[in-house]
C-alpha cells in the first residue's frame, strides 16, 4: 500500500484542545481525525458542520472546510450542502443539546436517508451554558436545571433515527478503542448515518452526579441501550434518488405553451368588472381563467383574482375578472358591470357588489336563486332544463360565461372556444357546455 | 404576444432566468404556488427544489446550498419569516447571498391566510437580532415580480446578503395579462469568487465597505463559515477591534452603497405640491388615482419605491422638492410613513392612508381620504 497523502486532518496551530480536563470531546476529535486519515478523503471535499455547544468548538481543529451554524440546525445546513454538491463528504458534529432542539431535523434527515454523517457528542447535559438537563439526561440525574432530579425519560437518539429510515446507526462511548473504525464506517455509508457517543462532562455532569467512566457504561446497560452497530439498512440515498427519479420524470413534463397571439377582435371600449359567484368544487376558477384567456386572444387585457375558503372543496368560490382594452392596474372591483350568480354559497360574499349593480349592468342568474332584488338587467338560466346539464353543476359556469358572451358585446365566442380547446382537460365537455348556452 | 400569468409564475421564471438552481420552502398560503412551480420547474434546468420539514430547515438548506456556490431562493409568508428570523441573522453574519420572497398576508400571527396585507415592511428590515441591514425590493405588479426577482439575485450576488422580495397575496396570486417584452431577463452579476491560485482568506474584504470573495465548499480553497463573531480567517474571536471592524463592514457594505441599490419610479409633475409615496400593490391604485386626478386638471406627483431597504433617501428627498403635502397609502398601520416622516422638512404635512381589514386601498379611497378632490 502506498503511503497516505494526508497523515492528519488536524490543524496543529490550533492545538492543544481547549476542553476541560477529562472531557470526552478531545478523545472523540482524535478518533474523527483517525477515521479521516484512514479514509484519505481530500480535505477540500470534506465539510464539517458544527452545532452550538462545546462540540461546536471542534471544527476549528480541522483542516477541512467548516460550517459553524445555529443551535440544532446543523443537520439542515449539512443537508443543503449535500443536496447542492453530492460529491462532498458532509459530517455533522453536534451535542445531545442539538439533538433536542433539532430533533425534528434529525428525524427528517433520517427519513430522506440523505448522505450526511452525524456524530453526537453525548455528555448528558448542556456543558457550555452551565450543565442544564438535555434530552439524554438519565432519570433522577442532578443538573443545574433539575436540582431535585430529572423527571423526563431520556430519548433514544439511535432508535429515533433508526425507525425513521437512517441507514447506519451506532452507539458507543468515547472510551471505545474501536471508535475510529466505527466513525469510518459511518462516513463511508452512502445514506444517513449517526454515531451516538456517550462521554463525560467533567465540568458539570460528573461532579453533580458523582459520575465516572464505569458508571457511564453501567448507565447504558441500565437504560437498555446497546452499543456497537445497532442498525443498518440499504435504501436509496436522497440526492441519488432525486436525480434518478424526480429529474427524469420532471423533464418529461414541459410547461404548456403560454404565449397567446391576438386572433380575434373585441368591441369592448372600457373596463368591464365581472364577478362570478359560484361554489367550491364547481370549477369556477378554472373556467374564469379560460374566459380570461379568450379575452387575451381577443386583444383584451385581463386580470383574475379568486376568493375561496381554506377548505377548498366546500363553501363559496368567487372569481373577480376584469377585462379592459388597456393595461389594468388596480385589480379590485367595487362596482361590477356584470355579475354571474350561480350558487347560493357565495351570496353572503357578494352582497355589497350586488347592491352596487345599476340599470346599465347585467345580472346572469341561476333561476333557483330567483327572486332577487336588483336594479340590473336580469338574464336567468334554468340549468335544470336539460337532463344533460342538470347534474353536471361544474359546467354551469361555462354555460353562464357563454351566455354572457352571446348576450353582451365583450369578445367573440370563438375566442372562448379556442381558449377552451387549447387546454385539453375537459375540453369536449366545456365546448358542449358553451354550445348549450345557445 | 401576451400571456396570462400570476406573480408566482413570474417570480419562478425570474429566478430560473437569473440562474437560480436551488430552492427550499415550506407550504404556506399565499406563497405555496412558488414552491409548487419550483418543484416542477427547477429539476428541468438541472436544479433542485425541496420541501423542507419546516421553515427553519428550508432556510438552512438554502444557506448550505448557497455556500457551495449555488444561487438560491426560498419563499414564505409573514409567519414563515418569523421562523426564518434566526437564520436571516446567520445569513447576514456569514454573508450568504440568497433571495427570500415574502408573500405578505394579513397578520398578526396566523391572521388571514388568503388576505392581502403589507404588514411586514419594518419586520423584514428589523426581523433578526443585531439590527444589521438587509435589502428589500417590492414589486407593484406581475411583470415587476419577474424583473425585481432578477434584480434581487443580482444584488444578493453583489452584496452577499439576504435580499427580500416583499410581495403580497394580491400580486402573487392574481392572474394578469403580461406582454412578453416585459419579461426580459435582467443581467445578474456573478458573485466575487476567489482566484484558485492566490491565498484565500474567507472574510477578507478589499475595503471596509466591501464584500469578501467566496471560494465555495468543494472549491479550490478551504472555506470556514461561521455564525459567530469571527476574524478574517473565519475563526471565532472576541477581539474588540476585529469584532468592531467586522460588524461595521456588515453594515457599511450595504449602507455605503445605497445609490447602487436605490430603485424608484418617480412620476413628478412640475409645480405639484402634493406627492404620493407608495410601494407594492398599493402603487397600482395610486397610479390610477393620479391619472384620474390629472385628467381633472390637478397637479400631483407620485413616487413608487421599489427598493424599500435601505431607504432610498436621496430619491425621496429629490421627490420632496417643492412638496407641501405627502400622502403615504399602505396596507398596514403606517410602517413606511415613519421613514418618510423623518425625511420631510419642516412645514410638510404627511398623511397616511391605512387599511388593515384585508381589502385593497382603491384609487377612489386615495382620492377621498387623501383629500385630493
Amino acid at each position: 500500500m502506498s503511503a497516505p497523502v494526508y497523515d492528519t486532518y488536524l490543524d496543529e496551530s490550533q492545538l492543544p484542545y481547549f476542553f476541560c480536563p477529562g472531557c470526552g470531546h478531545g478523545m472523540i476529535t482524535d478518533h474523527i481525525n483517525q477515521a479521516l486519515v484512514r479514509l484519505q478523503i481530500d480535505p477540500h471535499k470534506v465539510v464539517i458542520v458544527t452545532d452550538i455547544g462545546c462540540s461546536g468548538l471542534v471544527d476549528k481543529y480541522f483542516t477541512t472546510n467548516a460550517f459553524h451554524g445555529l443551535h440544532g440546525r446543523s443537520v439542515t445546513y449539512a443537508s443543503g450542502i449535500k443536496l447542492a454538491d453530492p460529491e462532498l463528504k458532509v459530517i455533522v458534529l453536534m451535542g445531545d443539546g442539538g439533538c433536542g432542539i433539532g430533533g425534528h431535523h434529525l428525524i427528517n434527515a433520517a427519513r430522506r436517508n440523505i448522505g450526511v454523517t452525524v456524530v453526537v457528542f453525548n455528555n448528558s447535559n448542556y456543558g457550555m451554558t452551565g450543565g442544564q438537563h438535555s434530552v439524554t439526561t438519565p432519570l433522577e440525574s442532578i443538573t443545574s436545571s433539575t436540582p431535585f432530579g430529572q423527571l423526563e425519560q431520556p430519548m433514544d437518539i439511535c432508535q429515533t433515527v433508526a425507525v425513521n429510515g437512517a441507514s447506519f446507526v451506532a452507539r458507543t462511548t468515547s472510551f471505545d478503542k474501536g471508535l475510529a473504525n466505527l466513525l469510518a464506517m459511518a462516513i463511508q455509508n452512502e445514506g444517513f448515518s449517526l454515531v451516538d457517543i456517550w462521554e463525560l462532562c467533567t465540568a458539570y455532569y460528573v461532579p453533580n452526579n458523582h459520575f465516572s467512566k464505569s458508571l457511564l457504561e453501567n448507565t447504558l446497560s441500565r437504560l437498555n441501550l446497546p452499543t456497537g452497530v445497532i442498525h443498518q439498512q440499504s435504501r436509496p440515498e436522497y440526492c441519488h434518488a432525486y436525480h434518478q427519479t424526480v429529474v427524469k420524470i420532471a423533464i418529461k413534463n414541459p410547461m404548456p405553451p403560454r404565449l397567446m397571439q391576438t386572433r380575434y377582435q373585441s368591441e369592448l371600449k372600457k373596463r368591464l368588472g365581472i364577478v362570478i359567484a359560484g361554489a367550491a368544487g364547481k370549477k369556477i376558477n378554472s373556467a374564469a381563467t379560460l374566459f380570461c384567456r379568450g379575452a387575451v386572444l381577443s386583444g383584451l387585457w385581463a386580470t383574475q383574482r379568486n376568493d375561496y375558503p381554506v377548505t377548498v372543496k366546500s363553501g363559496h368560490s368567487v372569481s373577480e375578472v376584469i377585462l379592459a382594452p388597456d393595461e389594468i392596474g388596480y385589480t379590485g372591483i367595487a362596482k361590477p358591470e356584470l355579475m354571474l350568480l350561480l350558487f347560493k354559497e357565495s351570496l353572503p360574499f357578494i352582497q355589497t357588489q350586488l347592491s352596487q349593480l345599476s340599470e346599465a349592468d347585467t345580472l346572469i342568474i341561476n333561476t333557483n336563486l330567483l327572486p332577487i332584488q336588483t336594479r340590473a338587467r336580469v338574464i336567468s338560466i334554468d340549468f335544470n332544463q336539460t337532463d344533460r346539464w342538470a347534474a353536471k353543476k361544474e359546467f354551469w359556469v361555462m354555460i353562464a360565461l357563454a351566455k354572457a358572451l352571446n348576450s353582451m358585446r365583450i369578445y367573440p365566442i370563438e375566442a372562448f372556444k379556442e381558449a377552451v380547446s387549447a387546454r385539453s382537460e375537459f375540453a369536449a365537455d366545456n365546448l358542449a357546455a358553451i354550445d348549450a348556452s345557445g | 404576444m401576451r400571456e396570462l400569468i400570476n406573480g408566482a409564475q413570474a417570480i419562478v421564471r425570474g429566478a430560473i432566468d437569473s440562474g437560480c438552481t436551488f430552492f427550499a420552502g415550506y407550504p404556506i398560503t399565499p406563497a405555496t404556488e412558488i414552491l409548487l412551480y419550483m418543484i416542477r420547474e427547477l429539476p428541468k434546468v438541472g436544479g433542485i427544489a425541496i420541501q423542507g420539514e419546516d421553515e427553519i430547515a428550508s432556510m438552512g438548506f438554502c444557506i448550505g446550498a448557497a455556500m457551495t456556490g449555488k444561487r438560491v431562493m426560498t419563499a414564505t409568508s409573514g409567519p414563515g419569516i418569523s421562523l426564518y428570523s434566526e437564520n436571516i441573522g446567520l445569513a447576514i453574519m456569514g454573508e450568504v447571498p440568497m433571495v427570500i420572497v415574502d408573500v405578505q398576508r394579513m397578520g398578526p400571527a396566523t391572521g388571514g391566510a388568503t388576505t392581502v396585507a403589507q404588514g411586514d415592511i419594518q419586520f423584514l428590515r428589523w426581523g433578526t437580532s443585531g439590527g444589521y441591514p438587509v435589502i428589500v425590493l417590492s414589486p407593484t405588479n406581475v411583470p415587476e415580480c419577474y424583473s425585481l426577482t432578477c434584480k434581487a439575485f443580482d444584488l444578493a450576488e453583489r452584496f452577499r446578503v439576504p435580499v427580500f422580495l416583499a410581495t403580497d397575496k394580491e400580486t402573487v396570486l392574481t392572474l394578469a395579462t403580461v406582454d412578453e417584452n416585459k419579461l426580459v431577463p435582467v443581467e445578474v452579476r456573478e458573485r466575487k469568487f476567489a482566484s484558485p491560485q492566490n491565498l484565500f482568506i474567507p472574510y477578507q474584504a478589499s475595503s471596509p465597505d466591501e464584500v469578501p470573495a467566496l471560494s465555495p465548499f468543494g472549491g479550490a480553497h478551504i472555506l470556514r463559515f461561521t455564525t459567530s463573531t469571527h476574524d478574517e480567517k473565519g475563526q471565532l474571536t472576541k477581539s474588540p477591534e476585529k469584532v468592531g471592524n467586522l460588524n461595521a463592514r456588515l453594515a457599511a457594505k450595504v449602507e455605503a452603497h445605497v445609490d447602487e441599490i436605490s430603485m424608484v419610479k418617480a412620476d413628478l409633475q412640475p409645480n405639484a405640491e402634493t406627492l404620493i409615496i407608495s410601494y407594492g400593490v398599493t402603487g397600482r391604485a395610486v397610479e390610477e388615482a393620479i391619472r384620474a386626478m390629472r385628467e381633472g386638471g390637478k397637479l400631483l406627483s407620485s413616487l413608487i419605491v421599489y427598493s424599500l431597504w435601505p431607504v432610498p433617501e436621496k430619491a425621496i428627498k429629490d421627490a420632496l422638492a417643492g412638496i407641501r403635502r405627502v400622502i403615504v397609502p399602505e396596507l398596514n398601520l403606517g410602517q413606511y410613513r415613519i421613514e418618510v416622516e423623518r425625511l420631510v422638512g419642516d412645514g410638510v404635512e404627511v398623511t397616511g392612508i391605512q387599511r388593515v381589514d384585508g381589502e385593497l386601498i382603491s384609487p377612489e379611497e386615495i382620492i377621498q381620504r387623501g383629500g385630493l378632490l
